[in-house]
């Protein structure tokens, strides 16, 4: 009986990973022409490789990626509120509007400290005071601020004082709504209002 | 795809965890199949790729780039198996003695009761074999079986994935193999 080589396992081995020399190959073919203990011992080894390569691929249940999901700890309520305002890029547009202008508001609040008015027809201004003199009529609405208005005519439309006061003679007349804004609340209100009529009436238009 | 990966990491790392179902999604089998192979139960490896996954997320920040993701991801779910298989109760070891059979173990038992040469033959039986044999296995050669032909993967990567010497994983897989070959060789 002939004798092995004392590698000849381990070439087999290394044959089967694909790391084997040029010359250990050559070794190895030749022996197991000659060696049917060995030829058999090889053989075996692929078929034993083959059967382990063919077991069948099975597959996690469906919802599994669901089941990991859920069971993920909680993750940071900024991330989930940044993610939902993502997806929902109206409501980001009109909170990030909100804010801005809940800031500029309160600048204009406390910073905008002159005096105007919003139209000069048929009016008559006397240092901060705005007159709506005796049988004139103003058609459209009237903002004052920093002023105070004093009504003796007709005001077809609303009558806004802003950080002032309103007089009413008993003969003025105000067709539209009056209004006196005087607190930091009452402004921004305003201006929300203001602000929803101009939406309101852009939806109305398209 | 390894771009997809990195990108959706860069999110999950900043706390956004809805793209870490897209990670999930494209590993989830891979995971699994490597534990089912571990641990031979289905629902045990369920619960144990699940875990596998649950824990990458969690040490998400441990993840360390350079690695391939799949390879550290294969490491997590190669480990838990490992605990899962040493805490199991050791009523279920195919080597265990049964009394009364002078050394037969219930491994031969088995084959010799169930496996005749016809039905060794139908594709389901040789399935169970197969699992049984690959189950049989010490599990450091078993990991390393695993990786290498059901997840098909190189001595490297193997060596990354078990952080073992290349050399290490060569000589566990030849004995593995060969420990195979005596369960699997002569079918
Ligand atoms: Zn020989």
């Amino acid at each position: 009986m002939m004798k092995c080589p004392s590698n000849i396992i381990e070439l087999m081995h290394n044959y089967l990973d694909e790391e084997i020399s040029p010359q250990d190959e050559l070794i190895l073919r030749d022996h197991l022409h000659e060696c049917a203990k060995c030829s058999q011992h090889f053989n075996d080894l692929k078929k034993t490789v083959a059967f382990i390569q063919h077991s069948s691929h099975l597959v996690p249940s469906d919802d599994f990626t669901a089941k990991v999901m859920a069971r993920l700890p909680k993750e940071k309520k900024t991330i989930r509120l940044g993610r939902w305002l993502k997806k929902h890029p109206m409501i980001t547009a009109a909170s990030l509007f909100f804010a801005l202008m809940m800031g500029s508001l309160l600048t204009t609040w406390n910073g905008e400290q002159q005096f105007s008015v919003s139209t000069k027809e048929n009016l008559i201004i006397k240092g901060n005071t705005v007159i709506v003199p005796k049988g004139e009529v103003v058609n459209g609405d009237i903002v004052v601020r920093n002023g105070s208005i004093q009504i003796e005519g007709k005001v077809n439309g609303d009558v806004t004082v802003i950080h002032g006061e309103k007089h009413l003679a008993s003969a003025g007349q105000v067709t539209g709504e009056i209004e006196e804004i005087n607190e930091v609340f009452g402004w921004i209100w305003y201006n929300i209002k203001d602000m929803m009529k101009d939406t309101l009436e852009t939806f109305d238009r398209e | 795809m390894e771009q997809l990966v990195k990108n959706r990491i860069k999110a999950i790392k900043k706390g956004d965890q809805n793209a870490y179902a897209e990670i999930v999604e494209i590993y989830k089998n891979k995971v699994y199949q490597l534990c089912y192979r571990m641990l031979g139960n289905r629902h045990e490896a369920e619960d144990v790729a699940q875990e596998a996954f649950i824990r990458a997320y969690i040490n998400i920040h441990t993840y360390n780039p350079d690695m391939k993701f799949s390879s550290w991801l294969y490491r997590i779910a190669t480990n838990l198996s490992i605990d899962r298989i040493r805490k199991k109760k050791p009523d279920f070891y195919l080597d265990a003695e049964v009394s009364g059979t002078d050394g037969l173990t219930m491994y031969s038992q088995l084959a010799s009761t169930e496996a005749s040469p016809e039905d060794t033959l139908e594709s389901l039986e040789l399935q169970e074999i197969v699992q049984k044999a690959i189950l049989k296995l010490p599990e450091k050669y078993r990991s390393v079986i695993v990786l290498k032909y059901i997840e098909e993967l190189s001595l490297q990567e193997i060596s990354e994935i078990l952080d073992l010497p290349v050399g290490t994983v060569k000589t566990r897989l030849h004995r593995g193999r060969e420990a195979l070959r005596k369960q699997l060789g002569h079918l």
